[in-house]
């Protein structure tokens, strides 16, 4: 199997299933740490609370199989809140401790409004994202390009410790935040590119051609 | 940057698009995953597939439709109509939604937006307050497509959604709904100006103009539009006339005809226009 898309019971994983289809990807919709480990790229998806999705990958112990895919160098992708569940901390409902993969916390945003125009929170919709010092080159952006439009849906933002992870940025109201992360064998995105378009699919269709270049 | 998010909305009614007037007299116009796909290649932002007579009869018949559509179509997919229970959600959500919109089940019982908000998280609740505007010029929130009175305050009741969880509100001037007159202005700003959660504004947009007043005056973050895309779409593209399964009023299309007060509009070039009057949207490159 060339995709193990890891359920954690709180996500839209038919539409991460049908980008994968769409660019000829094989894939499972799993909680099974065998099928995890065998497939070749691993992604967690993930829309809900940051402290009932931890709660759920401690009890069934995926949060180890997660560690030992992730320690096999194999491509691990992490979408909204699996970009999230990769930060060491939460500051969602009080304090949660997430999978401590990247040096960094989770906040939340605040409401903002300047010149009568609000940015609400949760913030739902298309934004732009902005290349910062690292090179797209060798990650799965590069076929994007700068200020391209993803689509985003969250309520909070990643901080990560070390700026060199930061392979994208996105402003909203007054904040300027990191919209995605490039870490060793990790990529992950606050954006759901099987959610925005062609330009979208442009990122899974990478993750095909690194397959097949192998 | 917040940019403004265009919507079409697909009125569903069996296998059929449907589309009617204070969101009655359901018209059949087509086949909803031919539209969607159209309006994907045009630009839309997202979708909104309401079934209009799920709520009616307690079924819901839009499965097979939302997984078809979301195969081919990478935006997000906002469904409503008849969702009662966390399971019905979840359903919906597996056959391929990213959204829910609900209405009568959350106004018969509040906590439920509390729960489906818990469950699935709030920015996947999306709760619909269809509002007919009073004599004293209140307005009040209605159920069943507008069929069932409340006397609930809608504006009361968007702030009271917001604290339960909602993540946005689809937001519904029943009044306005398939008249082509323009947005309820003042309903969306009062909602708009008591909530902190995105408003979509809904029900009487025909033209660039009106969605541009919703957003400059009434600071809608969204607008969702049905007829003056429908009725262009089947003007202008020949493949879309004819597919349709023979059920519920399809007089229209067998009459072959069409809708003088919508036309004309597609999602690329309302679009450019609203982009040429500083309105932030997504353009396609």
């Amino acid at each position: 199997m060339d995709v193990a898309i890891i359920d954690y019971k709180m996500s839209n994983l038919f539409s991460v299933q049908a980008a994968c289809q769409k660019v000829g990807l094989s894939s499972v919709i799993t909680t099974n740490k065998n099928e995890i480990l065998d497939a070749k790229i691993a992604i967690l998806p993930g829309v809900g609370a940051f402290g009932e999705a931890m709660k759920y990958l401690g009890d069934s112990k995926l949060d180890e199989t997660i560690f030992q895919f992730v320690d096999s160098g194999k491509p691990f992708v992490g979408i909204c809140l699996g970009l999230q569940l990769l930060f060491e901390s939460s500051e969602e409902f009080g304090n949660y401790s997430g999978l401590g993969l990247v040096k960094g916390k989770v906040r939340k945003f605040q409401f903002y409004s300047n010149n009568s125009v609000k940015y609400p929170v949760p913030q739902i919709g298309w934004n732009k994202i902005k290349q910062m010092d690292v090179s797209w080159t060798d990650s799965l952006l590069c076929n994007n390009i700068n200020n391209d439009f993803m689509y985003f849906v969250h309520s909070y933002y990643v901080e990560p410790e070390d700026k060199q992870v930061i392979l994208t940025t996105t402003n909203y109201g007054n904040q300027e935040y990191c919209s995605s992360v490039q870490y060793n064998n990790i990529f992950a995105s606050q954006f759901h590119p099987e959610k925005s378009g062609e330009i979208g699919l442009k990122i899974y269709q990478q993750l095909k051609t690194n397959l097949s270049d192998k | 940057m917040k940019y403004i998010r265009i919507i079409p909305r697909l009125d569903i009614k069996g296998p059929n698009l449907v589309k009617g007037i204070h969101l009655e007299g359901l018209r059949v116009l087509g086949k909803p995953e031919d539209f969607a796909k159209l309006y994907y290649k045009q630009g839309a932002d997202e979708l909104i597939y309401q079934d209009t007579v799920a709520s009616l009869y307690q079924r819901n018949s839009l499965t097979d439709i939302i997984t078809k559509t979301a195969k081919n179509i990478f935006i997000p997919i906002t469904v409503g109509g008849g969702l009662r229970t966390l399971d019905d959600i979840n359903k919906v959500l597996r056959s391929g939604a990213d959204k829910v919109a609900i209405n009568t089940a959350a106004i018969n019982n509040p906590s439920f937006i509390t729960e489906a908000s818990r469950a699935f998280g709030s920015s996947t609740i999306v709760v619909t307050i269809e509002t007919i505007k009073q004599p004293d010029n209140s307005y009040l929130a209605y159920t069943d497509n507008g069929r069932e009175h409340t006397g609930i305050d809608a504006i009361a009741w968007a702030k009271e959604a917001e604290e339960r969880g909602a993540g946005e509100i689809l937001l519904t001037s029943i009044d306005q709904e398939g008249t082509g007159i323009g947005f309820d202005l003042e309903l969306i700003k009062q909602v708009s100006d008591c909530v902190t959660i995105p408003v979509i504004a809904h029900g009487g947009g025909a033209n660039e103009s009106h969605i541009y007043e919703s957003i400059k005056n009434s600071g809608a973050d969204a607008v969702a539009i049905a007829s003056m895309l429908h009725y262009a779409a089947l003007n202008r593209n020949g493949s879309l006339v004819g597919n349709y399964d023979d059920e519920g009023n399809t007089e229209f299309l067998k009459k072959k005809g069409s809708f003088k007060m919508f036309g004309g509009e597609n999602i690329t070039d309302i679009k450019d226009q609203l982009n040429k009057q500083d309105i932030p949207l997504r353009i396609l490159n």
